[in-house]
């Protein structure tokens, strides 16, 4: 059972983290810190599919994530809140509708992804950047244009789903559904571009007239790709209202789009492992420039100089983080794994798993 | 697997071009071309530079909708059918620069070539359904009796841009029928090859020939390899077909000579 033992390490370290956070070894700041990185893990493996794997540029990706926030968001509602009347579904069902809710936020991101598709027959490169930028504003402008569910002032209310959860059992539970779906991403995006189906889409980063003359559907694989990756985006967004309890469009803005596409470039385009290793490290990078103190300390050869600047933590991440997005594309330009994956790297690894 | 050199009538043409003409705005890049292609038969296209040869190619294979003209392979016609669709029919083609992924091993660009002939799709792919298993399992032994007989076993996992500029060109038509084409276009096949190179490659298009079940169309500009190889000829320039026949013919025709060398009464 080697081949199985990546399985077995993932399985109890995600039961660990659960059992830590139900006895509260490990506090709440810490639990939003890993779902973070779950979501984000999530996120750069899905755009990995459509800019790495496919060789498109597109950077519009939080678009489908709001997509599937808010739709998730007001299911969950209709079915659990009392926002928009009674709830529809007995609170007990929670645990078993929950990830469906979630699936259909993702679903529904998917058909919003045609936006991009369509156009990505024959649009590409620059282009096609331009066409995702446009579908990310005019998901975010037609949502809040939708005052009934809330508009620019944002949709609440999903919280009652969780709490619905909570009287079922009192434990970690958003915490279990983003490993879950951590997982279920990765799997999906793993056997899909390990199969010869998936390899089209490699084939169609390569060279598209090649594939399109060698039998390859090249538009409906298209179609597919970015249909999975906008769907996996789409749940990662239903994770993170769920997560937060409140949405609003302009958490999907352009910016949120960017630090998906940092996190791929940063990781490698085309490698898998690459693009979960740059999650991690970014989200937790994001997380250690949050601190004041830790900002104070970098920049102190700075203030010395300058005694009356006060860089302020907030501000000073989004000069640092620009700033290695700079570095590494200066002295490593393929990202940190290039399009290899973590078995390229270290063979041995092959001996605990089959990577394919 | 004789080739088959006289016409039959009750046999459908491999490919049948009528009327063919393709137009760029205001050039005429193949006018009223016209072929019959019988199975078994190995015939060349040749002319001089800019004669309208790869266009005639791209027509074929369905990289563009000729203007006028109808185009049947294995007697359907491809009027408005996507390339991929037109390959499924059974037309396979070579580049004249290579166009190998290069990024993928060179099993993989076997056997992403039969990727019409897949048949499972994305969730079959992701839920590793039987279909999905035996499909795999029946195209790796295809790829690898492919990469056999092609003497490529030993690059399998290689990435085609490490390989020799020769064995490229093998892989590329060794790609070309892992789709099971019933007519392959070959697009210079012997370009920046050296003589060497060129000779086995000639041994290598004869070997295909009496091999596999395959009619094949070839451009080529070397003609010690044309003459060698094909049993029909046919010369283009301008768009417009100036001659036709066997190999002597054609090395006599006058029209050809001109279009080649240009006239001698000024």
């Amino acid at each position: 059972m080697k081949h199985h033992s990546l399985n077995a390490l993932l399985a109890i370290v995600a039961v660990l983290l659960l059992v830590a956070a139900h006895f509260g070894w490990i506090d709440n700041y810490i639990q939003i810190v890993v779902m973070t990185i779950g979501i984000n893990i999530i996120m750069s493996t899905s755009l990995n599919l459509v800019n790495g794997n496919m060789g498109e540029f597109t950077c519009g990706h939080a678009g489908f994530m709001c997509v599937g926030a808010y739709v998730s968001s007001i299911i969950s509602v209709l079915c659990f809140g009392s926002k928009f009347g009674d709830p529809m579904l007995p609170a007990g069902s929670v645990l078993f509708v929950f990830p469906f809710i979630l699936l259909i936020g993702g679903a529904v991101a998917a058909v919003s992804s045609l936006l991009v598709s369509v156009p990505s027959f024959k649009t590409r490169d620059d282009y096609l950047a331009i066409i995702s930028i446009a579908v990310n504003y005019m998901i975010i402008s037609a949502l809040e244009n939708m005052n009934f569910i809330g508009g620019s002032r944002g949709f609440q209310g999903m919280k009652d789903t969780y709490w619905a959860m909570i009287d079922i059992f009192d434990g970690p539970w958003m915490l279990f559904w983003v490993i879950n779906f951590t997982i279920f991403t990765v799997w999906v995006i793993r056997r899909f571009i390990s199969s010869t189906y998936g390899k089209g889409v490699n084939a169609i980063c390569q060279d598209e007239v090649a594939a399109e003359i060698m039998s390859v559907n090249t538009n409906k694989i298209k179609i597919i790709n970015f249909m999975v990756a906008a769907g996996l985006a789409g749940c990662a967004g239903g994770l993170y209202a769920h997560i937060i309890g409140y949405v609003n469009p302009q958490s999907f803005n352009i910016l949120k789009s960017t630090e998906a596409m940092v996190m791929v470039y940063l990781g490698g385009m085309g490698s898998l492992s690459g693009a979960i290793i740059s999650a991690i490290l970014f989200t937790t990078l994001m997380e250690i420039l949050r601190s004041q103190a830790i900002i104070d300390g970098m920049l102190s050869p700075v203030t010395f100089i300058f005694p009356d600047w006060e860089p302020s933590a907030g501000v000073i991440k989004w000069v640092m983080i620009p700033l290695l997005l700079v570095i590494v594309m200066q002295f490593r330009p393929e990202g940190i794994m290039g399009n290899r994956e973590l078995s390229d790297v270290f063979p041995k690894l092959k001996k605990f798993y089959r990577f394919k | 697997m004789m080739a088959q050199t006289q016409p039959q009538t009750n046999i459908t043409p491999v490919l049948e071009v009528r009327g063919m003409t393709q137009q760029f705005g205001g050039l005429r890049a193949v006018s009223d071309f016209n072929v019959r292609l019988m199975p078994g038969e190995l015939t060349g296209l040749i002319g001089p530079n800019g004669a309208g040869k790869t266009t005639v190619f791209n027509l074929v294979s369905g990289f563009y909708q000729p203007t006028v003209g109808e185009i049947f392979i294995n007697g359907q016609p491809t009027a408005g059918l996507k390339p991929h669709k037109v390959t499924s029919l059974g037309v396979a083609r070579t580049f004249q620069n290579i166009r190998l992924w290069n990024d993928m091993t060179v099993l993989d660009n076997i056997r992403v070539a039969q990727h019409y002939w897949l048949n499972y799709g994305f969730f079959s792919s992701v839920f590793r359904t039987k279909r999905y298993k035996q499909r795999e399992t029946q195209i790796s032994e295809e790829a690898n009796e492919l990469l056999e007989v092609f003497d490529l076993m030993q690059f399998a996992d290689e990435f085609p841009k490490n390989l020799p500029y020769g064995t490229q060109r093998k892989l590329e038509i060794a790609r070309a029928l892992s789709t099971k084409p019933k007519l392959l276009l070959l697009d210079e096949p012997a370009a920046g090859l050296n003589s060497a190179d060129a000779k086995d490659l000639i041994r290598l298009i004869r070997w295909i020939h009496e091999t596999f079940d395959v009619t094949i169309w070839m451009i080529e500009h070397h003609m010690d390899v044309m003459m060698e190889l094909c049993e029909q000829i046919k010369v283009i320039d301008f768009g417009e077909t100036i001659a036709e026949g066997n190999p002597e013919d054609i090395r006599n025709h006058p029209a050809v000579i001109t279009a080649y060398l240009g006239d001698d009464n000024i």
